[in-house]
């Protein structure tokens, strides 16, 4: 199981000191909490992408990029690719290009976004939202697999005789994930592909997340790639740490009271009941994310986010410490030790050139085999 | 004859409230013109003050607490509903039409609505007419030609011979007719699939 966080990329005032850093130091933040998770040993580190303040994180493949050539372990996503106004061609190259220059070690994740101002902003139409997505979808999907790629659409200019470039690294595209909170056409979209589903599940109740998870188990069955449970799910998470639960509640209390998600709405103890935000001591974060496998199933990634709402990068590092030397290994263990035999890993630009090659293989045979049997 | 769901909505927030009052009468009166038609009727009274704090954390998260969402299931599901809410600033009180915000959006999509209204002064009269009904027309409801204002007057003087009760006794008629000719189907699921990916694919 893959272990990460995501970061949404915010600059917000710190509640406590009533300071908010620069947007530079915001972004050198992100690039300190990335290094972090690498050397506290986590697996994933996934940001978002906005376009309007106050969030940063405008270019994800600058940002990985970056980052890429400062880590060696670290498997780099997005959370998420806006899959609408983005052109796919565009995409298809920049992460390409980005999974050469950090050796495989790159997946995305597709969205819609979250503001609706942003589709003219890159001379797109809201109105087309989820036809966006499915759309040019449809197209990245064939320009990481097919070397000349001739395509006309609703939405986007014909291509002839296109070949984006660079190809994919050992002509193996990057692993996709599709994140959604409540859109079934988006897990419908996943479970065609056989690409993951990621549930964005904190900011909700867990009712959402178990519908949408079961939707898409349900649907890649039907498509045919492997039973329901074997099906490729990420979910998010949200915590806070200290080692005395006590300390870490009245510690996060003013950034959860002033957080621009849900402040000044519920209280911290109604929305930890009603949501899986997490505000305790390492066991029981261990024992709230153990419990997500109750109603999402044996899942392949988790991903928490823990840098926002004005939090000092300090604090931000020492929670990094805490998730990585205390929490981590615990959930690893014992996640593994509950997932049956037959329950896939979250795909790997190594397992899907194992596979390819495997299948290659495969194929390699049967003809031999056909061959043989012609001669008798 | 089977058993009709009413599930009443009262904005008012005092205690006791006029508005109440009033809500009680619009729900008695239209069980007894149930009645006449050979229908019972489950009666479910919302008090919105009860949920003042619920209904502005949905507007804030975007999702209600167990005891909102148990309440906004009773208005989904109910063959017929009364609401009723106090008149502050010449219009609806912002509390009612808050929880009209975090309603779903087809919740309310062809169920019978029985609208009244509390006042200082009979000044305040069609304020149901221009502030209340076009929100029930937006949300699709089948609201009854006959609304209810009741001015603290209306309250004094023989309780039979007030021209409130006539109002009152046609509304609920009104309601009751309308609760026993609409088949109420079930809200649509919002995390059911309805197209096909092909479908989605070809973008139609």
């Amino acid at each position: 199981m893959q272990f990460g966080i995501f970061s949404v990329g915010d600059v917000t005032e710190d509640p406590t000191t009533g300071t908010t850093i620069s947007e530079h130091d915001r972004i050198k933040a992100m690039v300190a909490i990335a290094l972090k998770a690498e050397e506290v040993g986590l697996d994933v580190f996934a940001m978002g992408e906005h376009h309007n303040p106050p969030f940063v994180p405008s270019s994800p493949t600058t940002t990985l990029g970056f980052i890429a050539a400062r880590t060696q372990k670290l498997l780099l996503s997005t959370s998420t690719t806006l899959i609408t106004t983005n052109d796919p061609v565009k995409i298809a190259e920049d992460y390409a290009m980005l999974q050469h220059l950090a050796d495989g070690r790159v997946d995305l994740m597709m969205g819609r976004g979250n503001t609706g101002p942003v589709y003219p902003w890159f001379g797109q139409d809201i109105r087309n939202g989820i036809q966006l997505a499915i759309e040019h979808y449809a197209l990245l999907h064939r320009l990481w697999r097919e070397d000349v790629v001739d395509w006309q659409g609703k939405l986007r200019t014909p291509l002839q005789s296109f070949t984006s470039t660079p190809r994919p690294l050992d002509g193996v595209p990057p692993f996709v994930w599709h994140g959604s909170i409540r859109s079934p056409e988006i897990a419908e979209q996943a479970a065609y592909y056989g690409d993951g589903f990621f549930a964005n599940h904190i900011f909700w109740p867990k009712e959402h997340t178990q519908r949408m998870v079961g939707l898409y188990r349900q649907r890649f069955e039907h498509y045919g790639h492997g039973s329901a449970d074997q099906a490729i799910v990420g979910l998010g998470g949200q915590v806070f740490m200290r080692k005395n639960s006590q300390d870490a509640v009245r510690e996060f209390r003013p950034y959860f009271d002033n957080a621009p998600v849900y402040g000044h709405g519920p209280s911290l103890e109604e929305f930890t009941a009603q949501t899986p935000l997490t505000v305790g001591s390492p066991q029981q974060v261990i024992d709230r994310t153990l419990g997500f496998r109750d109603y999402a199933g044996d899942y392949q990634r988790q991903l928490f986010l823990m840098d926002h709402a004005g939090l000092p990068l300090k604090v931000v590092l020492e929670q990094l410490d805490l998730l990585g030397e205390e929490v981590v290994p615990v959930l690893r263990k014992e996640f593994d030790s509950l997932r049956p035999a037959h329950v896939p890993e979250a795909p790997t630009h190594a397992s899907l050139l194992a596979a390819r090659e495997a299948n290659a293989a495969e194929q390699v045979e049967a003809v031999a085999a056909g061959a043989d049997g012609a001669h008798e | 004859m089977s058993d009709r769901s009413l599930v009443v909505v009262s904005a008012g927030l005092s205690q006791p409230s006029s508005t109440r009052l009033l809500a009680d009468q619009l729900a008695v009166a239209t069980v007894s013109a149930l009645e006449k038609l050979g229908a019972t009727a489950d009666v479910r009274v919302l008090e919105l003050r009860d949920y003042a704090r619920d209904i502005t954390n949905n507007l804030v998260t975007g999702f209600p607490s167990e005891q909102l969402k148990d309440a906004l299931s009773a208005v989904a599901g109910a063959n017929g509903l009364i609401a009723v809410t106090p008149t502050f600033r010449g219009s609806f009180s912002g509390l009612f039409k808050s929880f009209l915000d975090v309603v779903d959006d087809e919740a309310l999509r062809g169920t019978p609505v029985l609208l009244g209204a509390t006042g200082g002064t009979a000044r305040h009269s069609l304020m149901l007419e221009h502030a209340v009904r076009p929100v029930f027309v937006y949300l699709g409801s089948v609201v009854a030609p006959t609304s209810v204002f009741a001015a603290t007057d209306d309250f004094a003087g023989d309780v039979q011979l007030v021209p409130l009760r006539a109002r009152i006794d046609r509304a609920a008629g009104e309601l009751a007719a309308e609760v026993i000719r609409c088949e109420r189907t079930a809200a649509p699921d919002p995390f059911a699939l309805t197209t096909s990916f092909d479908q989605l694919l070809a973008g139609d």
